[in-house]
């Protein structure tokens, strides 16, 4: 009878504690805000003993708030970030390093901080940094970099490129250098040298004395080889140029015009077009045994061309169907096919380091726009318009692009201009590259710290 | 035996009992199901001549009808009455003033003057007593079966809500004042319809706790998740370096308080947070979090705490990378 009252109770028990189920309620969250990631980048602390030795080494009074700014800088440039002002920063550099108080840093609106110390270790500058979710109060990424002192804005760009990868999922482009045709005097008489600079538009460096024209130079995408175009004694020149040690070689003289070298993704072979009896076709060549192979065959003119990530397709313009369209065909030259079909004319096609989409300059009424369209064609996006602008060059991430743009010259030539800009895959953050001089012809080198 | 099979009963009958009090299944009331809003989609061109939705012309002609009746039975008398009145008054004063006449001899000029006051006694500017008769008037005039007319055209029409009918019964009537296919109208129509919708999110809106012991436990209304999707949607910075076209969807299981602020955060997924190969996703899974931390308190609903303690938050940037 015990029992049973006891099951009785813990029925009625049960059935009293029941209360309702409830289901999860789920919630799709599909779109979000593009607005730039506020972050702080605090400056990176440096002690006593190091700050002489920068000062007398490199003559930088306080290295670590200028590798701080090279930073920011960067973040800023990618349209993807926005530093805050170092003025409503509340906590020191040396203590943020170590503990952030992260409600400090909440309440200035940051979302992600950048802490860091500066040391001289044997002569050599050290610099750790530290990445910080605010919101989460938790690190995200240390890393620890030694080099020569005067490497120090490197050391800058590497650090975004390693917060610029942890925040937005790809690989970085600021520690990367831009190749570039420096233009100088009037527009008649222009002076015209290979010159080279960080993305950053620091340490600008002049490669040719500007005795002859250099035209379209080219990045090898796996080294630190520079290909270009030079004019000597009126003909033509493919150059090979390797910039860590300056010995430049000619890769051969070749009758007739040539245009547009540039190398195959794996950097052994140079593709072109040379214009032979009034007829210009694709062709490569093997750098090392220099062998030349005839790709398109065909009366048109076949220009521009330019190579997949995976080197099994090119893309080229062509007027083989009237007027100047881009064409994608096999490497070795086969299956051919027209992928732009918009009204005006299409050329200077370059194929994405990410592969999947073609940037082209296009000409429609009188205006020169710089787009992209997927390998197929289709998703063709003007980024930007403009009176002249040409010859898109991808950053090695595939996401930012940069390219050069001229100003209209008055009857006299007065008033003419060449610059180089960027513009990313969004066509919001369109940006001009700080230059000494005009510039022309840029090219995105890949990542020099891979 | 017969005690066991006593005691037995009772157990069953308690069971039984319980079950049926107890069960939020079995004690469930049917829904109250709102009505429909018919939406008819238009696709705007150059010119577009705007369709008139034929569900709502029917009941709007059926209104018409019904008003119809309505002003034939009213208008007349109100006319009538005031004519006669007006009438009455004229032959009346015409009276005095021949009475007048007949005693003395006035110049015109007196005789007009006279003749005007006695216009203006008789035909006096609508004051408070006035629209106070005419108010009187209307409830008069609607007869009984007129009545019952109306009221099955706003089961027609909305058959549980009669709040809401009312009002499209009323537009329905201010529409036919101003002849209801006139096309210079349609705009009006569109506006108006507006409002209604809005009227019934409003209602929909404001849910008491007795009705939401009743409601449909497993779901936000959609007034609910907009509000907590649009402050999700500014609180999220989409990072913009992940490819579209991979499987990114980033489930997380939040716990709240009641105020909307978070007890606990889960990622469903975690596993793949660490796994070799996923860097976008755990890219994509902190900005998700980092979104939940700036945005809370949440925006949640002020009643229903138990509904909505535990929240699943489904994040896809595909919407927003592949555009």
């Amino acid at each position: 009878m015990k029992r049973f009252k006891l099951i009785l109770y813990s029925f009625f028990i049960l059935f009293f504690t029941i209360s309702k189920s409830y289901s999860l309620i789920e919630v799709d969250i599909t779109r979000g805000n593009l607005n730039p990631l506020p972050i702080a980048v605090s400056p990176l602390f440096q002690d006593k003993v190091s700050k002489i030795f920068f000062e007398k080494e490199i003559n930088i009074d306080d290295l670590g708030s200028e590798i701080s700014k090279v930073i920011e800088n960067n973040l800023k440039q990618s349209g993807l970030f926005n530093p805050l002002s170092k003025d409503a920063f509340l906590q020191k550099p040396d203590i943020a390093h170590l503990k952030p108080r992260f409600e400090d840093w909440s309440l200035i609106k940051s979302q992600a901080l950048i802490t860091g110390k500066v040391t001289a270790v044997n002569e050599k500058l050290k610099v750790e940094f530290r990445l910080w979710d605010v919101l989460a109060g938790r690190e995200m990424l240390a890393l620890a970099f030694t080099t020569v002192p005067s490497n120090w804005r490197r050391v800058g760009h590497i650090i975004t490129d390693k917060v610029y990868e942890r925040l937005t999922g790809e690989k970085g482009y600021f520690d990367t250098r831009i190749i570039y045709v420096s233009e100088e005097g009037p527009k008649t008489q222009r002076i015209k040298k290979l010159a080279i600079m960080d993305q950053d538009g620091f340490n600008t460096k002049y490669l040719t004395l500007g005795n002859e024209l250099v035209l379209t130079p080219r990045f090898n995408p796996t080294n630190q080889m520079v290909t270009y175009l030079s004019y000597f004694r009126n003909l033509p020149r493919v150059y090979l140029l390797d910039i860590e040690t300056g010995i430049q070689e000619v890769v051969g003289d070749f009758p007739g015009m040539t245009f547009a070298p540039r190398f195959s993704p794996d950097g052994k072979k140079i593709i072109m077009s040379f214009a032979k009896d009034g007829n210009s076709d694709i062709y490569t060549m093997d750098i090392e045994n220099r062998i030349v192979e005839r790709i398109t065959n065909h009366p048109s003119i076949d220009t521009s061309p330019s190579y997949s990530p995976d080197g099994k397709f090119i893309t080229f313009n062509s007027d083989r169907s009237g007027y100047q369209q881009i064409y994608v065909m096999n490497s070795d030259g086969s299956n051919v096919k027209r992928i732009s079909f918009g009204k005006g004319l299409y050329g200077t096609p370059v194929w994405s380091p990410r592969g999947d989409l073609i940037a082209f300059t296009k000409l429609h009424k009188g205006k020169f726009y710089i787009g992209v369209m997927r390998v197929d064609g289709k998703g063709e996006r003007l980024l930007t318009e403009n009176y002249y602008q040409e010859a898109p060059s991808w950053a090695p991430n595939g996401r930012v692009l940069i390219f050069y743009r001229e100003t209209k010259s008055n009857d006299k030539g007065e008033g003419f201009s060449a610059k180089l800009w960027s513009i990313d895959l969004t066509g919001y953050n369109e940006r001009m590259v700080e230059t000494e001089t005009d510039a022309s012809d840029p090219s995105w080198s890949s990542l020099l710290s891979n | 035996m017969y005690k066991s099979l006593f005691v037995s009963s009772i157990f069953h009958t308690a069971v039984i009992v319980l079950s049926i009090f107890t069960l939020p299944f079995i004690a469930k009331q049917p829904l109250d199901i709102p009505p429909l809003v018919s939406v008819e989609l238009i696709q705007i061109s150059d010119k577009t001549n705007i369709p008139f939705a034929p569900k709502a012309k029917k009941i709007i002609e059926k209104v018409k009808k019904d008003n119809e009746k309505l002003v034939s039975e009213q208008a007349p008398p109100k006319k009538v009455k005031k004519d006669e009145k007006k009438e009455v008054s004229v032959v009346k004063n015409k009276e005095k003033i021949n009475e007048l006449a007949s005693k003395k001899t006035p110049t015109p000029e007196t005789k007009k003057e006279i003749l005007k006051k006695e216009k203006l006694d008789a035909i006096p500017l609508p004051d408070k007593k006035n629209e106070k008769l005419s108010v009187e008037e209307e409830k008069k005039q609607k007869p009984s079966q007129e009545l019952k007319k109306e009221e099955n055209l706003k089961e027609i029409i909305k058959p549980k809500k009669p709040k809401i009918d009312d009002t499209k019964v009323k537009q329905a009537s201010e529409f036919e004042k101003k002849e209801l296919f006139d096309p210079n109208n349609i705009a009006a129509l569109i506006d108006k319809s507006k409002e209604d919708i809005g009227e019934t999110n409003k209602k929909v809106d404001k849910i008491s706790q007795s009705q939401d012991d009743t409601m449909d436990i497993s779901t936000l209304t959609l007034s609910e998740e907009d509000a907590l999707k649009a402050q999700i949607f500014g609180c999220w910075s989409i990072p913009l370096g992940l490819p579209y076209n991979e499987n990114l969807l980033v489930r997380i299981k939040l716990k709240l308080k009641p105020d909307g602020t978070l007890i606990k955060s889960e990622i469903l997924d975690h596993a793949r947070m660490n796994m070799p190969g996923q860097g976008f996703y755990k890219v994509l899974a902190e900005s998700a979090l980092r979104a939940i931390q700036l945005c809370q308190p949440l925006k949640v609903p002020t009643s229903g705490y138990e509904r909505w303690k535990n929240l699943q938050l489904n994040f896809d940037a595909r919407e927003m990378l592949g555009g």
